[in-house]
């Protein structure tokens, strides 16, 4: 265990006062505890307020999903995968339906794949409005959660007249998408939503937040995960480059349509303090709202006509033997899909790569030597779902 | 207490009683008094931050419950958790777990008594009164402590060893603070206080000088400190240590702790009033009519700055905590004490 020496070195494991033994203190943080965003239970050692030890221990949501895909079809394990990262499902539908046409090698219209994209970067910026509005809540701020749901509020709105549902959409199918534009003014609206956001919204989070003296004391310099760890735990998404690494599987492995448009990919610089600190971490994802923002404008001024779906909705998904491997970027990092098929109408392998799970184990490093309230800001600048950790 | 009793003297049948008798009277009915106005402005206030927290979150907060903007929803409240059943953990010290909550509510309920509300109007009228205020207060500490302890929960224990650090630090520039207006006064008595700032806002300590000004200001943050109240609610730090110290208690024995926190609210800021924003004089000199009512309206203007604070900012973390209490303002009161009192005798004020 990485944390042996320091607790062999340490204060707490010495006598300090002669005849009375002191020792560290376990303590169990969840599973049911406010800063761990679900039921994530962390087993810490502390000697008062620092930290000696931190192990996740997991598996209170596990519903059995990928076995799950063994039993039903193709089309219908699309509802699994909107449970995952149920903050950003459009995401894991698209990470899902991407591997599955890559098995079925099917030619996708290209209105459905700018649907696809248009959603997905809805899904995106919702997520992370959420992430901002809980790691403001972690320090303390509680205002800004209140916005951030305000805004995120229009997305779903959005996409309920989109796909239905509001939380779990369902919404993409191998070869296509469920759902054409419901009508004529819902790219307009989008347009004007995404306007709003970029030009005032984003201004007040970053006066409120961002930039507000107590928070950046509270997360620069704070749960740093330098460029060699980042990459040895296998951490994708904003906390990949929160430390600094340009990785995003939207420009280096391009799938589904993101090699038509223009976008940047903000990484942390360590503007307020180190890079790979809790601010950078926080700061890339405010700036990946500005490009998702851009993204869509693309996708929807270049929305080209025609059909939605290759394959019709009411014909059950066929999938020649064979495996596929494909990988996406979801909002929480990189999404990868392991099918192996039988050539029969349901998987008979499924493996999911979630972003989630490893972004969380590099705690068990960065966590050990910090404060508690620094453990809860490492925590919330991961910005992880458990729905997506347990599967 | 004076007026009371000889107004007490003046009713039929409290004519013969003698002197103890009459202040015995005297004493019960203003401890009634305080504790009834207490437990009133903890309603008003509980209900007031749920609406300054909805206003500045862009939603309403209650809405329902007594037609008027939810204007019943916090006696609702207290009726509820008046119903609530009363949990003592298994594991807990039991008597120290029964007595913390009145202890916390004993210390900010004896603070009131030297609260100036109007000329001659004060439950204890003591020469001391300011430093009977701080010094009753500071129970709260122990009551804190001792919740945090008997509770045997390693979260309420870190609420509680947070809250004890905290608190006994934030006294100090707190206490501090009210020095330079002490310099001024010459009189710790509440009432001679307020009545040194007669004559209009110019009169008010805190714009006396420049350094009463950062004085007040250097009181106003310890006050929030000393609240246990965001950006400095230590002992409660919701997303870390998930109540802190009151996480095991329920029903009536809570809500002990929430009217404590309330009560310490006001009293901080009719404190300040007190000290820094000329008690019950109004600002233009002349219009003093309802010398309690400006008293209260200025407390109750303080005790929306102290939500407005709490809602707007994250909060700081324990070391920094600290570091602001024993590097900055300490220092900064300590110069505050000595720059005031410079002034007072270059200008030729100091006799």
């Amino acid at each position: 265990m990485a944390t042996g020496k320091i607790m062999n070195n340490g204060w707490a494991d010495q006598d300090h006062v002669p005849g009375i033994k002191s020792e560290l203190l376990e303590l169990n943080m969840g599973p049911q505890h406010p800063a761990t965003h679900g039921v994530l239970r962390l087993l810490l050692k502390t000697d008062g307020e620092i930290v000696y030890q931190v192990t996740p221990v997991l598996g209170y949501l596990h519903r059995c999903a990928e076995k799950i895909a063994e039993g039903v079809n193709y089309k219908q394990w699309v509802v699994y995968t909107d449970r995952f990262d149920y903050l950003a499902p459009m995401c894991c539908n698209h990470a899902y339906v991407t591997a599955v046409e890559k098995l079925m090698d099917v030619e996708v219209p290209e209105r459905a794949e700018h649907l696809r994209v248009v959603t997905a970067e809805l899904s995106r910026i919702a997520s992370h409005l959420i992430a901002l509005a809980t790691f403001g809540l972690d320090m303390g701020a509680w205002t800004p959660l209140l916005y951030c749901f305000r805004e995120r509020e229009e997305i779903l709105n959005l996409l309920e007249r989109m796909a239905g549902g509001r939380m779990l959409y369902n919404y993409m199918i191998p070869g296509g998408v469920r759902y054409d534009v419901p009508d004529d003014s819902w790219v307009g609206d989008v347009l004007d939503f995404i306007t709003m956001l970029e030009r005032k919204k984003l201004k007040d989070y970053n006066d409120l937040l961002s930039y507000n003296k107590i928070f950046i004391e509270r997360t620069a310099d704070v749960g740093v995960i330098d460029e060699a760890t980042a990459k040895a735990y296998a951490c994708t998404g904003p906390v990949l480059r929160g430390s600094g690494v340009k990785f995003d599987c939207r420009r280096d492995d391009p799938y589904s349509v993101y090699h038509k448009f223009d976008f940047e990919i903000p990484v942390g610089t360590g503007e307020m303090g180190t890079v790979g600190d809790c601010w950078d971490r926080y700061m890339v994802r405010v700036r990946e709202i500005e490009q998702s923002c851009r993204i869509i404008r693309q996708a929807l001024d270049t929305l080209p006509d025609g059909s939605y779906q290759a394959i019709p909705l009411n014909k059950i998904v066929k999938v020649p033997a064979g495996a596929a491997y494909s990988r996406t970027e979801s909002a929480k990092g990189e999404i990868g899909h392991y099918i192996i098929s039988d050539g029969g109408q349901t998987a008979f392998r499924n493996k999911v790569r979630s972003p989630s799970f490893c972004n969380l184990q590099v705690v068990e490093k960065v966590g050990v030597g910090q404060m508690v309230s620094d453990l809860v800001a490492l925590v919330g600048s991961l910005d992880i779902v458990l729905g997506e950790i347990d599967r | 207490m004076e007026i009371l009793t000889s107004w007490l003297q003046g009713l039929p049948g409290f004519g013969g009683m003698s002197d103890q008798g009459l202040f015995i009277t005297g004493a019960v009915i203003m401890a009634t008094l305080m504790f009834t106005v207490m437990a009133l402005c903890a309603i008003v206030f509980t209900w007031m931050e749920r609406k300054v927290a909805g206003f500045i979150q862009s939603r309403y907060g209650p809405m329902r419950t007594g037609r008027w903007h939810g204007w019943a929803q916090a006696i609702a409240d207290m009726l509820k958790i008046l119903g609530k059943e009363d949990i003592i953990p298994a594991e807990a010290d039991k008597g120290l777990f029964v007595f913390a909550p009145l202890l916390v509510l004993l210390g900010s309920l004896l603070a009131w008594a030297a609260v100036p509300w109007a000329p001659g109007f004060t439950a204890a009228d003591l020469d001391l009164g300011l430093f009977y205020i701080f010094a009753a207060s500071s129970m709260v500490v122990i009551g804190i402590l001792m919740a945090g302890w008997s509770s045997n929960n390693k979260w309420a224990l870190y609420g509680a060893a947070r809250g004890a650090a905290q608190m006994v630090s934030y006294e100090i520039p707190l206490a501090l603070a009210t020095i330079p207006v002490i310099l001024h006064t010459g009189s710790l008595n509440t009432q001679d206080i307020v009545i040194a700032q007669q004559g209009g806002i110019w009169h008010w300590f805190v714009l006396r000088d420049p350094f009463l000004f950062v004085a007040f200001w250097m009181y106003f943050i310890a006050s929030i400190a000393e609240t246990n109240r965001g950006p400095f609610d230590m002992p409660e730090t919701e997303s870390e240590l998930v109540a802190g110290y009151h996480t095991e208690y329920t029903g009536m024995r809570f809500a002990f702790f929430f009217l404590a926190e309330y009560a310490n609210l006001f009293l901080v800021s009719l404190i300040a009033v007190m000290v820094f924003l000329g008690g019950w004089w109004s600002p233009i000199p002349g219009l003093d009519f309802a010398p309690a009512l400006t008293f209260v309206i200025k407390g109750v203007l303080m005790v929306f700055l102290n939500m407005w604070v709490r809602w707007t900012l994250p909060r700081v973390r324990v070391d920094q905590l600290m570091y602001l209490c024993w590097k900055v303002m300490i220092p900064v009161t300590l110069l505050c004490i000595v720059g005031s009192g410079i002034l007072m005798i270059t200008s030729g004020a100091a006799g």
